[in-house]
């Protein structure tokens, strides 16, 4: 695998909650402008492997490179290299679109002559024009999403992070915000990191995959590889083949996780 | 939950943005207005929470204030009460401001809002510097309104023009101190409702032990003690010299001093403990 231009290498990264391998031993390479998905169940350790690319949580072991800076020791370098979005809604439901696209235009570090250029295009880039006078916590799901995403814009980031992006949306929101996303690459190569457990989601969407199980990184590749190497016709299929158990089944029994799910699909209406 | 390994990457990048002077120091001051004038922004689409939030220092004043007025103990035998009070009721509203703001930290982390801020390059002391600035922004306003209630009612304030600057100015002190106290605790809590408990139960002591409602000289010995250990004991002092001329002459400066040692103090505290708070 060539490393040395990698958008987010990941090298043996292992992280321990107490007595509990949330991360055990990943490896990965996301290439510049590619749509990399991490797909598994909850509690596979998605969310973990992102919080340690974007530095909000330390590795145990192993080593990170996101945009050619180290999590560890050039965690200020990656902050500015990134933009991150986490499951739960991170705009600020109390201020307007536009006050929110302001406020993290400043705090990421935009400069002031900059600003209403960068922010103007971002409203073009996720289709905001109509909402921009709204309340953030009046806007719908998909409104949302598309708000963060442009939030997320505004300082160019190399890699942008996902972390469930699509939970909690309708079908047809949900084909909305991947159509932005595609477009964004399309047009800015912007590196796209994001985590699903929607297996359909990630079939369609990533350009390649890597399937996390239990900590674990089990396969990966181009979604096709993966069908034709596991002899399966679908991403269900190849994670029975690979781990032995069935997605919905690996799925189950995380009350934490559900109920902080339903929190979220709440929220979003 | 804790992560493996001791050393956190939050702590150590923090470093090498220290090390680079002016250019920080900038940082966090563009990042602190920003967080502020967010706040702010929050107050003007929601008038209403400011009017609620300001009835109840003016119930204090005019009930409990008007109660009490004649007592000579309290008054020290020449001032309306309720000018003594003013400065007290003032620092209160503030103090319950500052003390619940941690309530926020704990919502923003459960919606995302925290993580999100955690991942940019904002210093992590702008953070915390930010939201106990929204906390003053709040404060700032509620003063101002009880400053206007007691013009209007004629309560026997000093109305100097470096007098009410200067009671502006420590109240902002305390309520950013508190504010950070506040941060704290929701670093150490991460639990609404346990927040919720833990801030009840640290406001009675604060504002009853303190020179808010009386004098220390009506308090035995061993409440005088713990008010002389309390902040809010000097803020308040600070504020009424400023803003009524009651108090030891000269004395302003010692209050001042220890009203901003302790915001010193907190907001380093609260800067370490911040971003454990996601975890």
């Amino acid at each position: 695998m060539g490393t040395g231009a990698a958008a987010v290498l990941v090298d043996d990264l292992a992280v321990r909650f107490e007595d509990v391998l949330a991360v055990a031993g990943v490896s990965f390479a996301v290439a510049p402008g590619e749509v990399f998905g991490l797909l598994g169940p909850n509690g596979a350790g998605k969310t973990t492997t992102i919080r340690v690319l974007t530095t909000l949580l330390p590795p145990g072991s192993g080593r990170a490179l996101v945009a050619g800076h180290d999590v560890v020791r050039e965690a200020l370098a990656v902050r500015a290299a990134i933009g991150y979005i986490p499951q739960a809604i991170s705009v600020d439901g109390a201020l307007t679109a536009r006050e929110n696209l302001d406020f993290y235009a400043r705090v990421t570090g935009v400069p002031a002559r900059e600003r209403a250029q960068r922010i103007e295009q971002a409203i073009a880039a996720m289709d905001l024009e109509a909402m921009l006078g709204r309340l953030a916590r009046t806007l719908s799901g998909g409104m949302l999403r598309r708000l963060e995403i442009a939030t997320a814009l505004l300082n160019r980031p190399a890699v942008l992070f996902l972390d469930e992006p699509t939970v909690g949306l309708d079908p047809t929101a949900r084909r909305l915000v991947w159509e932005h996303l595609s477009l964004l690459r399309a047009q800015a190569g912007t590196t796209i990191l994001f985590t699903t457990h929607v297996m359909e989601e990630a079939e369609r969407y990533c350009e390649r995959l890597a399937i996390m199980d239990l900590g674990h990184l089990v396969e990966q590749g181009q979604p096709r590889e993966l069908l034709e190497r596991n002899g399966a016709d679908s991403l269900e299929e190849v994670f029975t083949a690979v781990t032995g158990r069935n997605i919905e089944q690996a799925q189950e029994g995380r009350l934490a996780d559900v109920r902080a799910r339903r929190r979220v699909a709440h929220r979003l209406g | 939950m804790s992560a493996h390994g001791a050393a956190s990457p939050i702590v150590s990048a923090e470093q090498p943005a220290l090390a680079h002077g002016a250019g920080a120091l900038a940082r966090v001051g563009a990042g602190t207005v920003a967080m502020a004038q967010a706040e702010l922004r929050k107050l003007r689409h929601d008038h209403l929470d400011i009017f609620t939030r300001s009835l109840q220092p003016l119930m204090w004043l005019f009930i409990f204030g008007t109660a009490l007025r004649h007592n000579s103990a309290l008054t020290l035998g020449h001032l309306d009460y309720r000018a003594y009070l003013a400065p007290g009721v003032m620092a209160q509203a503030a103090l319950f401001i500052a003390i619940f703001y941690g309530l926020a930290v704990i919502w923003e982390r459960d919606v995302g809002q925290l993580q999100r801020l955690l991942a940019t390059p904002l210093p992590r002391s702008a953070i915390v510097l930010g939201k106990a600035a929204g906390a003053c922004v709040r404060a700032l306003v509620q003063a101002l309104l009880l400053l206007a209630v007691l013009a209007v009612a004629g309560i026997a304030v000093r109305w100097t023009l470096g007098g009410v600057l200067g009671t502006l100015a420590l109240l902002m002190l305390g309520t950013a101190a508190f504010a950070c106290m506040s941060m704290l605790m929701a670093a150490a809590v991460k639990e609404r409702e346990r927040f919720m408990g833990i801030g009840q139960l640290i406001m009675m002591p604060l504002f009853f032990a303190s020179s808010a409602l009386y004098p220390l000289a009506v308090m035995p010995g061993w409440l005088r003690v713990v008010a002389r250990v309390n902040p809010l004991t000097y803020e308040v002092q600070g504020l009424r010299q400023m803003l009524v001329g009651v108090g030891g002459a000269g004395e302003v400066w010692l209050d001042v001093g220890v009203v901003a040692g302790f915001l010193v103090l907190m907001l380093l505290a609260a800067t370490r403990a911040y971003p454990k708070a996601i975890l």
